[in-house]
């Protein structure tokens, strides 16, 4: 579905992808796993649009996005939650959800896709007049992941989704991704509790200060010894 | 109440000529009515979209100059090969002539900086304002220079059953400025409250992550210049309409300043603040006038300044509202629970 080849991506003379190539296959939870600074959010901002690379290619469903802006990403399917649940703090609930379908204009499957994502998030509902930004952090979060759901994408990208959340927070929030993931829609997650994010993939990418460490299925990361050492704590 | 407000202020401002009889007053009513529209179109810009133009006086002044040259006529040479004359047009044309084209010239100053916006807008839009200033001032052939275009026609309007009537009469021209006032209110309102509106807001707000949902930043930008410079065209029009003499120092920057003071007291990014604050800053002057130099007064208005950005940072509109609403929900138990439900969001941060 998404395939990266030789990725190269910088920021100024700073290299933060030395050649990376990965791919999604439908259907499945990817985790792109790493330390800080080794180019798990360069990854993903080059994939929604928001990064131009240097060379290398991404294709999803066989078009060519290296260089496509961010609006023909979404449009072509790919939504993207980013790191720290930002939402717009004095948009109302209901308004951040309809920024999160920008690009739609039918109202009609606009509504049923905000009484679906409404029912999945109570919280959400009965806050849909109020501004964003008085939400707690954890509602917050449920928004942004809402608002991803709104464009209808096929491939959702997540962004450190545990960061800065409560422990019951992080064990919801990933209940959801796997949910979003058993409904049929494809996706891709970065994220830093390597254990979590292993033990809930299908698949898992290994990042290392810009380069492909290792991949394999979530298990075989898990009893890799290097991976048992460095990110698991021994 | 609330609901009443807008019909309360637009009874107010009908009926000014009927019970204010000193022409002074009108006078200084019909200037600030004009600044109250330079300082709204401003206000998109500034409040909504969250770019700061320092030389929005350039619209006006673009404004004011297209609108003259429309109705009083020109005859110039351009680089000594072509000979261009225009015959005078009605005072209207040059009101559309002069919103048209300060809105293509908003066009243009959007296309060339908002790829890069910020600090490089507000560059762009100072030196943009010293241009025309100094084409104004020495294009003499068309512009009069320092001479100044005098004589500029008032408006006619034609009325049934009385043929065309020139506004010369002040009360007739206060109707004419307030009513453009209340299009270029309705119209704001009706954009920021769009998804265009939206989209603004949420560029203003957090930029990358408007981009990642979407929003074609720049071209929404792009836009809101246009509307902004348009407006601000209008107003100079009407400007040069009244006053009838029209020279270079319209473009001073200190027009631009006093446009921004009008939006930030009054409140940037709502309806209401530059007409609070351009009541407050084009009343000032009057109540100062007759114990202050210009330059005293100049710094009176600092001062006053800057306790409102120290008292109220928000600006006046948004405080009185939250004061009235804070005053509602009050009376069945005091603001416990809602601190307290904000208290616990900002543990779970």
């Amino acid at each position: 579905m998404l395939e990266i080849r030789d990725l190269v991506c910088s920021y100024g003379k700073v290299m933060a992808l030395k050649g990376v190539s990965l791919s999604v296959a439908k259907g499945q939870l990817v985790a792109l796993i790493g330390a800080n600074g080794a180019g798990k959010t360069t990854t993903l901002r080059a994939i929604s649009g928001l990064l131009k690379p240097r060379s290398g290619q991404i294709t999803f469903n066989g078009h060519d996005i290296t260089q496509a802006p961010a609006r023909k990403v979404l449009s072509l399917g790919i939504a993207c939650c980013p790191e720290g649940r930002r939402v717009f703090p004095h948009l109302t609930v209901k308004e951040n959800l309809e920024m999160g379908c920008y690009l739609r204009t039918n109202r009609v499957e606009i509504t049923k896709d905000m009484d679906k994502i409404f029912e999945q998030f109570p919280r959400l509902a009965e806050r849909r007049a109020q501004e964003a930004g008085t939400l707690s952090g954890g509602e917050q979060q449920m928004l942004a992941i809402g608002r991803a759901l709104m464009s209808r994408p096929t491939l959702v990208l997540f962004d450190e989704p545990s960061l800065g959340l409560a422990p019951n927070l992080v064990e919801r929030t990933f209940e959801i991704i796997k949910n979003i993931r058993d409904l049929g829609t494809t996706v891709l997650m970065v994220e830093q509790n390597a254990l979590a994010a292993l033990e809930m993939c299908d698949h898992a990418y290994l990042l290392e200060s810009g380069s492909l460490a290792l991949e394999g299925s979530g298990r075989q990361l898990l009893d890799d010894p290097h991976v048992r050492e460095a990110y698991l704590g021994g | 109440m609330s609901r009443y407000a807008p019909i309360f202020w637009l009874v107010i401002f009908l009926t000014v000529p009927l019970w204010l009889k000193d022409q002074y007053f009108l006078h200084v009513l019909i200037i600030t009515g004009i600044f109250i529209i330079a300082a709204m179109s401003l206000n998109l810009l500034l409040g909504f979209t969250g770019q700061l133009s320092l030389g929005h006086i350039a619209f006006f002044g673009i404004g004011a100059y297209a609108s003259s040259l429309t109705s009083v006529g020109f005859d110039v040479e351009l680089f000594g090969v072509v000979r261009v004359v225009h015959k005078p047009w009605p005072a209207v044309a040059g009101l559309i002539i002069g919103t048209a084209l300060a809105g293509f010239c908003g066009f243009l100053i959007g296309k060339l900086s908002f790829k890069v916006r910020g600090a490089y807008f507000i560059i762009v839009t100072l030196s943009f304002a010293e241009v025309t200033r100094l084409v104004a001032l020495n294009w003499v052939e068309l512009t009069q220079g320092p001479m100044a275009i005098n004589n500029v026609p008032p408006f006619t309007v034609g009325l049934p059953g009385l043929g065309y009537v020139a506004l010369w009469n002040k009360a007739y021209y206060y109707y004419l400025v307030l009513f453009i006032a209340i299009l270029a209110y309705i119209l704001i309102a009706r954009l920021v409250g769009s998804r265009i509106g939206r989209a603004m807001v949420a560029l203003k707000e957090n930029e990358s992550l408007a981009v990642s949902i979407g929003i074609d930043v720049t071209r929404y930008l792009i836009l809101g210049a246009v509307v902004s410079a348009a407006l601000a065209g209008a107003a100079g029009s009407l400007y040069a309409h009244y006053v009838k003499i029209i020279d270079p120092d319209v473009f001073h920057f200190m027009y631009t300043v006093t446009m921004i003071i009008m939006v930030i007291t009054g409140g940037k990014g709502t309806l209401a603040g530059p007409i609070v604050g351009g009541l407050i800053f084009g009343f000032l002057p009057v109540a100062v006038r007759s114990f202050a130099s210009p330059e005293v007064q100049w710094m009176i208005y600092g001062v006053f300044m800057i306790i409102i950005v120290f008292v109220l940072p928000q600006g006046i509109v948004p405080a009185v509202t939250q004061w009235i609403e804070s005053f509602r929900s009050r009376p069945p138990n005091d603001t416990g629970p809602a601190l307290a439900s904000l208290a616990t969001s900002r543990k779970e941060d």
